[in-house]
């Protein structure tokens, strides 16, 4: 019996989603690029038709072509599997950065949200403090401070991420806090601890999802802007943010598709994030729903 | 009916309330530099040569042989002094530095901030009136591409398509034509120096080669002003008052700007406080890549030098700018609108 419920209920929530999916073709869109770009960095290594490091002296600055798709650079690499492969890494990047900060985001809001008093003014003031300086600004400190590797990127990355889930966090569960169900669920003999899991953090997943979206491509556009200003990841690594840079030098000449080709990219990318964060927010949060 | 001394109590209250918060940011700086590899000491002594009785020498004259509250004492009074420390590759005060290079960072921040003002502010106004059309979904597509492109991407394509390929701009580099006569220093803002001056061939110079950086740096801010204007708009538009505006049988001018756009401006207002944060941190890669002499490139060169005590000064400016910016607007957010001064 309750099987069969689950079943259906199942069906009716695929069928609920399916319909709001229809509803919003830009979001629609927008994930099944993100999709679409995250299989093919995932098999970027093999998929890549040139070898993204290989120079190739004779072929120097050729543009666009069958055998080259997004023409060759400066020493002959091929731009389109250098695009490609970067995805591989500014994905990782923000995937491990953005899933840091929503975790710890979770945790820190939550004990200010459930403890309130003076946890939760100071948590509120640190927070506050964070948002008083131009959030890359501290990414690019702490990049320096922790040495040009792809791990301090990725922390920097969370940390600037980090304020907004805190906040985000605490104002959701402070609300659930003193909802019905979550009284009956003390009431029921449930542990503090399961009220959390069991309870809150389920209920305020919707909007920190928005967060998520929304936090990828900032961490994607944050781990571009570090790597453009020489800070993070290093030449000769593919990265977008690198091959913009490089290709910057080359633009004046007329050699656009070195920069033009990742910075697509990139842009697309961010941009799909951001859509579907909007199309996520229009869909879960019923005060903007119109 | 709310007395004069009631706005007085606020403003001091706003004002006291952003002490501690400088305070913090202060402590910050502190903490950040203190986690920056190397040993300042060692920097500030002599050179390579120095020996380890100099650099001990150097570390107690830095206070660096203190325990660390007593360092962080230390760093709170320099820095209510101003005394920023001294940059190492430039060999000047970091303060003076930071004195000369900001009018520059000023000029451009501001010029870009009016330019995405008088965008968003049409935009978000039309797509309010004509919300759910495919108007509205056009421009707010338009500004979530502005805000997912980053600003080194959007100043590339700029110089891109107006200077390479229309030439429309002056090269990307410097704030005025090189063999153009400077005019005198007053302000440090070059647009009005050069006024001042009488000087209208630099003034124009200045301001073409002014209008790409500032271009790129609105492209990324218009989209979150737009939203608010447009979010605020269809709040207000929805309101009796402009109903009754409009039965009346009032111009459009006056049913959407001075009765709708007035009263849905403030919420703009403080939008503007907060994507100035974001304008301030895309200065350095947006200085960068117009090689802008301000202080966001000055942050950014003294970093890659293993420079220091420039990026903790700039650090700390930042944060400075955007407390004084956002209880500004507050105070401005109080003057206008009597219901925030009673809380």
């Amino acid at each position: 019996m309750r099987e069969d419920f689950a079943a259906s209920d199942a069906a009716a929530r695929i069928g609920l989603i399916c319909r709001v999916l229809a509803r919003n073709t830009v979001s629609t869109a927008a994930l099944l690029f993100i999709a679409t770009l995250a299989v093919f960095a995932a098999l970027a290594p093999w998929i890549a038709p040139h070898d993204p490091n290989a120079t190739d002296l004779d072929h120097v600055l050729r543009g666009p072509s069958g055998l080259h798709w997004f023409g060759t650079d400066q020493v002959g690499r091929d731009v389109f599997s250098r695009v490609l492969v970067a995805a591989r890494l500014d994905l990782a990047i923000a995937v491990s950065a953005v899933l840091l900060s929503f975790v710890i985001g979770i945790v820190i809001g939550g004990a200010a949200a459930l403890y309130g008093g003076l946890p939760d003014r100071m948590i509120g003031r640190l927070t506050d403090i964070l948002m008083t300086f131009p959030l890359f600004v501290v990414a690019m400190a702490m990049v320096a401070a922790l040495g040009n590797s792809i791990q301090s990127i990725v922390l920097a990355s969370a940390v600037v991420n980090l304020p907004f889930f805190v906040r985000l966090a605490r104002s959701e569960i402070s609300v659930l806090r003193s909802q019905q169900f979550v009284e009956a669920a003390r009431a029921g003999g449930n542990s503090e601890l399961q009220i959390l899991f069991g309870f809150m953090i389920p209920n305020a997943l919707p909007m920190l999802t928005v967060q998520v979206s929304t936090g990828l491509g900032w961490a994607v556009l944050n781990a571009a802007s570090l790597s453009f200003i020489g800070l993070g990841v290093r030449p000769p690594t593919a990265e977008w943010g690198i091959m913009v840079a490089e290709g910057a030098a080359n633009i004046l000449s007329g050699f656009w598709w070195l920069a033009i080709f990742p910075a697509m990219a990139l842009t697309l990318t961010v941009l799909c994030f951001n859509l579907l964060g909007d199309g996520l927010r229009d869909v879960i949060d019923v005060r903007t729903r119109r | 009916m709310i007395r004069n001394s009631d706005i007085w109590r606020f403003f001091l209250r706003r004002i006291l309330g952003a002490l501690p918060l400088l305070v913090g940011v202060g402590v910050f700086t502190f903490i950040l530099v203190r986690v920056l590899p190397g040993d300042p000491a060692a920097y500030y002594a002599t050179g390579p040569m120095a020996t380890q009785e100099e650099i001990a020498q150097v570390r107690i004259a830095l206070g660096l042989d203190q325990r660390l509250p007593e360092q962080l004492a230390r760093y709170l009074r320099d820095i209510s002094t101003g005394d920023l420390g001294r940059s190492l590759v430039t060999g000047q005060l970091v303060s003076s530095d930071l004195r000369e290079r900001f009018p520059a960072s000023f000029e451009l921040t501001f010029f870009a901030m009016l330019l995405a003002l008088s965008f968003s502010i049409p935009l978000g106004i039309v797509a309010a009136i004509r919300a759910g059309s495919w108007i509205d979904h056009a421009i707010r597509f338009v500004g979530t591409l502005g805000v997912s492109m980053p600003a080194f991407v959007a100043g590339i394509v700029l110089i891109f398509v107006f200077y390479f390929k229309l030439g429309l701009t002056p090269e990307p580099i410097d704030r005025i034509d090189p063999f153009m006569l400077k005019p005198p220093v007053v302000t440090g803002l070059l647009l009005i120096d050069c006024l001042l001056a009488g000087n209208l061939a630099a003034f124009s110079s200045a301001l073409a080669r002014l209008f790409l950086p500032a271009l790129t740096m609105a492209i990324i801010v218009i989209a979150p002003l737009m939203r608010m204007t447009r979010a605020s708009m269809i709040a207000v538009l929805s309101s009796d008052f402009i109903r009754t505006a409009r039965a009346t049988g009032m111009g459009w001018w006056k049913v959407y700007v001075s009765y709708g756009l007035r009263n849905a401006l403030l919420p703009v207002l403080t939008t503007i406080g907060l994507v100035v944060s974001y304008q301030l941190g895309a200065n350095v890669v947006i200085e960068k890549v117009f090689a802008w002499p301000g202080v966001g490139s000055y942050a950014l060169n003294s970093l890659l030098a293993a420079d220091y005590a420039p990026v903790q000064g700039y650090i700390l400016l930042m944060a400075c700018v955007y407390v004084v910016i956002n209880t500004v607007v507050d105070i401005f957010y109080a003057l206008v609108d009597p219901r925030v001064r009673i809380k």
